[in-house]
């Protein structure tokens, strides 16, 4: 976990570093990074930030009060990892009805809007098909 | 570092002697200014491209598997010394290059405080216009007609061949500073005098400045870069320079026209 | 139906999968195996598409006037082919196909951590790819504004018309299907490795994966969102991309790149991951700078989010010393991986093999590709070749060493991990050969041409400026490129008509996927050898040939001693 952690919060660190002299050069040389020129790329370097920071300070919160997981350690053997790893679905049509559904919405902003009548059904089926599945699969 | 002091020496020295490797010398100052900085450039990149492919190609050919039994490799992983080596090197050597990058990119981007000439240049779907003081004009629709103007009817120097001058001819004093206001009617374009090593994107909404000194008289070919639509493959201008006498002449003994508005005769171009 | 997957003992206990077959199977599976096949089978058709576009390109411009196609169908094939080859093949093959396929293997995983979502993604792949081909087939055709589709030209007064917009839908509908493969690479890798598979014991593949999936999560909304404000421009009145209602068009510009430049590089870790994988196991080494390599990885993604307005070097809007700059030191973690790819081959017992040739070929092509991008990250000689064909030749080159080398390094080396049986190595020699004597022919001359001023996306050129002979030159090379995948396809045919089985290990490789059979069980592994060092199944076959640690000059410790305890 702290590995994990680690390599989040470093991407945030990087990227709060980058956006900083990206803004200050910017001014300094003639307003680079203005409203009208470059500003958008601060913006989205601050989203590049958060996209370190917001799970990077979660996994290290989590990180500091967990033992380390046996793929964490380099000692661990195989039988310490042993048992249920987690649960995984079976085969499922509702990835698919669920693609077909947003592609026909999709389409229906080209080729008329009456194709997203099918296309929200099936995306509303599906969302449904898919958590009645998990439901009923118990054990998870 | 040594490379690049020993490449960047002579070639401050010997100036025009240097092999080209396929690019222009530059036709203008700033243009020759890019030229060295490409040349210098190339040679630090055949030295680096050629010891890091003859290592790659030497270790292919002396290291690989004459026979089936062959016996195992030693199985060694780091050697940190090395490792840094190669880190601390190539940083040395781009941090040279961007030095060189930034003293030529100023020169390149200086915009003159007194040009001697400023030429309005707006580009549009499809074709260029020049705007002179004194309200003279010049401008052309997507064509590959050589240039109305001619600058060979004017005592300039010859056109030929004359796929050198299609479309609008930019024409401008030899020998003096013209600064160029660059913008874009519609979409972005492209303007790049190949010969002055020199492009620079017209763009709605933004006026870019730069200037030129091109050296000597002469005809260069020149066309939009940024793709633009249908007809960009046909985007062409080019550039004369003329002897300044003769470019006054020129420039008075044109008709002054009023600026002609853009949009409606784009429009119109296109039915 | 839910069920739950086992972590197996080193104990034989096959699991017994039933499951629907046939085209149910392939509708309704989440199996990441099966999945990643989906994404390589469909990223391949649509690799031969584009390079069909590309070969008619390349015949237009054998004559100036260029007889072909009109100026219309030839600015929508460069368009489609950009498009197609950037967003529907060389990416989805890399982090849809192989990476679904084999990172849950590498670090020893019985599946992808959301298997439907992962179905999803490839559903909405799919959906984009055939989104996008459809374009050519509404009034008006395929969009023709470039892959980059700068606005104001894609707006709907340039480009009307639902070609541009079925084009916008299917980057949309791709953009959701990277993102959820971005997150579904993540969590895997995070939560599903083995034990004893700590972060640096992942193999150099699974390690770029991780990269480039965090690359695709800080890129892929930007694009997404950039789409949609450019569906908003096209439809809903807005001007946020143009001057008339007080918008910024060098906004799209910004917007665009900030995706498109991580992008190269989403495009490029991938298979920089699978030629590290490939040349420590032909060379019977261990990988030379694991660290280092790692390190070096995470260097040139961090670099490449920073330097996205290297594009718009000639825009005369962007800060040029600060992209320059990033731009340029990119250059020294792309050069610490040749050196230990070089060190990996160094005293290495290399086999010459298909894989290992295709790897070679990577390395030349990307190092001709990556010294002219040094010097187009200098703003200078940018504005001399901005927009020429040497920038055409530098990304091919660049591209075709990753995507089509490395790639197909790839698909050789894993073939039989896929099938179970081998691919003929003499027909892949000659596959790698005349792509090779292709790749040099078209893409050097191109170098030239873009030197003496020719302009990239032109379909016709003017006879008598001497670029004629060199254009001719470029197309004989590319069509010898269309050609050598004759070979691949023959290979291909060859092998399914007459399998030559592979066994498990036929490389004598490293990594955790050769462990696992050919091709792997339903939930991938029935055992796991214990994992000591980056390459578990190595020190499974040669506990006599360990890897030696730096500053030891005998031979290496055995597995099982003297492991280090804690965190790695």
């Amino acid at each position: 976990m702290r590995r994990e952690a680690q390599l989040l919060i470093g991407v945030a660190a990087f990227f709060g570093l980058t956006d900083i002299t990206y803004w200050l050069w910017g001014n300094a040389q003639g307003g680079a990074t203005n409203l009208d020129t470059g500003f958008g790329g601060v913006v989205m370097l601050v989203g590049t930030i958060l996209l370190g920071v917001v799970p990077g300070s979660y996994y290290f919160w989590w990180s500091r009060r967990m033992k380390p997981r046996p793929e964490d350690r380099m000692d661990a053997t195989i039988e310490d990892g042993s048992g249920t790893i987690a649960s995984f679905p079976d085969s499922s049509v509702w990835p698919f009805v669920l693609g077909m559904g947003l592609f026909l919405t999709v389409l229906s902003l080209v080729f008329g809007l009456w194709l997203m009548w099918p296309g929200l059904s099936l995306v509303v089926s599906a969302a449904v098909g898919a958590t009645v599945e998990s439901r009923r699969g118990g054990r998870v | 570092m040594a490379v690049l002091v020993a490449v960047a020496l002579p070639l401050v020295l010997a100036g025009c002697q240097l092999p080209t490797f396929y690019g222009f010398r530059g036709s203008d100052r700033q243009g020759h200014d890019e030229f060295l900085l490409y040349f210098g450039t190339f040679v630090a990149a055949l030295v680096v491209g050629g010891i890091t492919g003859g290592l790659i190609l030497w270790s292919v050919v002396r290291y690989r598997r004459r026979s089936h039994d062959a016996p195992m490799p030693r199985q060694f992983q780091y050697h940190i010394p090395l490792e840094v080596a190669y880190t601390v090197i190539p940083v040395v050597i781009v941090l040279v290059l961007f030095a060189f990058t930034v003293l030529v990119e100023n020169q390149v981007d200086a915009v003159p405080s007194d040009p001697n000439l400023t030429v309005d240049v707006y580009a549009f779907q499809w074709g260029w216009q020049f705007n002179y003081p004194d309200g003279v004009v010049v401008r052309a629709e997507t064509t590959t007609d050589p240039d109305p103007v001619g600058p060979a009817g004017l005592g300039g120097p010859a056109c030929s061949p004359v796929v050198w001058c299609l479309g609008p001819g930019l024409i401008l004093p030899a020998g003096k500073t013209t600064q160029i206001d660059l913008r874009s009617r519609d979409v972005v374009h492209g303007f790049f005098v190949p010969e002055f090593n020199f492009s620079r994107y017209a763009q709605p909404g933004v006026l870019n400045k730069f200037d030129f000194t091109v050296s000597k008289p002469g005809v260069y070919r020149a066309q939009c870069t940024q793709y633009c639509g249908l007809y960009h493959s046909l985007m062409f201008f080019h550039v004369v320079a003329m002897p300044p006498s003769k470019f006054h002449a020129w420039l008075s003994s044109e008709t002054k026209t009023t600026t002609v508005d853009a949009a409606t005769t784009a429009s119109a171009s296109r039915q | 139906m839910t069920v739950l997957a086992q972590r197996p003992v080193a104990v034989e206990h096959p699991e017994h999968h039933e499951g629907p077959t046939g085209i149910l199977k392939w509708l309704t599976s989440t199996d990441h195996k099966v999945i990643g096949m989906n994404y390589i089978v469909t990223s391949l058709v649509m690799f031969f598409f584009a390079g069909i576009m590309a070969l008619i390109m390349r015949a237009q411009l054998t004559s100036p006037s260029g007889a072909v196609v009109s100026l219309q169908q030839y600015n929508e094939l460069f368009t489609m082919h950009g498009s197609l080859m950037l967003y529907l093949f060389a990416g989805p093959f890399a982090f849809g196909g192989l990476a679904n396929y084999i990172v849950p293997l590498q670090v020893g995983a019985p599946d992808m951590a959301f298997p439907r979502l992962n179905a999803l993604s490839y559903w909405l792949f799919l959906s984009g790819s055939i989104t996008m081909m459809l374009s050519f087939m509404v009034a008006g055709g395929a969009a023709a504004f470039g892959w980059v589709a700068y606005a104001p030209l894609s707006e709907a007064t340039f480009s009307p018309g639902s070609g541009p917009d079925l084009w916008i839908l299917a980057l949309v509908l791709t953009g959701f299907s990277a993102i959820f493969t971005g997150v579904n690479l993540i969590t895997t890798i995070f939560y599903l490795r083995a034990p004893g598979m700590t972060m640096f014991r992942m193999p150099l593949f699974t390690w770029n994966m991780l990269v480039t999936a965090m690359l695709i999560l800080i890129a892929f909304p930007v694009l997404t969102a950039a789409m949609v404000l450019l569906w908003c421009d096209r439809h809903f009145g807005t001007h946020i991309y143009t001057v008339q209602g007080g918008g910024v068009p060098v906004l799209y510009q910004n917007l665009f790149w900030f995706f498109g430049h991580p992008e190269v590089y989403i495009l490029a870790l991938p298979y920089f991951g699978i030629v590290t994988d490939v040349i420590p196991v032909m060379s019977r080494k261990p990988l030379f700078g694991y660290k280092g390599m790692v390190f070096a990885t995470m260097a040139i993604a961090a670099l490449s989010t920073g330097v996205w307005a290297h594009h718009m070097f000639t825009t005369g809007v962007v800060l040029l010393p600060f992209f320059s700059l990033l731009s340029l030191l990119i250059a020294v973690p792309t050069g610490i991986k040749f050196f230990n790819w070089i060190g990996t081959m160094w005293r290495g017992s290399i086999t010459l093999n298909t894989p290992m040739l295709f790897c070679i070929g990577f390395l030349l092509a990307f190092l001709m590709g990556g010294l002219t991008g040094v010097m187009l990250a200098s703003p200078p000689i940018d504005f001399v070749t901005h927009d020429t064909y040497f920038v055409v030749a530098h990304f091919h080159q660049v591209l075709m060493g990753t995507a089509v080398f490395a790639g197909f390094a790839g698909f050789y080396f894993w073939y039989p991990k896929f099938f179970g049986r081998m691919l003929s190595d003499r027909l892949g020699k000659l596959h790698f050969w005349f792509l090779f004597i292709g790749f040099w022919v078209t893409f050097m001359p191109q170098y030239k041409l873009g030197l003496m001023g020719m302009p990239r996306r032109v379909a016709t050129y003017q006879a008598g400026l001497g670029w004629q002979n060199l254009n001719i030159a470029s197309t004989v090379g590319a069509f010898i490129i269309g050609f050598s995948f004759v070979f691949f396809l023959v290979n291909l045919w060859v092998s399914w008509r007459k399998p030559v089985p592979a066994g498990d290990n036929p490389w004598d490789a490293h990594a955790l996927e050769w462990f696992a059979t050919s091709p792997p069980v339903h939930h991938n592994f029935t055992r796991l050898p214990p994992i000591r060092s980056e390459r578990p199944v190595w020190d499974f076959h040669h506990p006599d040939a360990l890897t030696i640690a730096h500053g030891e000059n005998g031979h290496g410790k055995l597995a099982g001693t003297a492991v280090p305890a804690g965190q790695d």
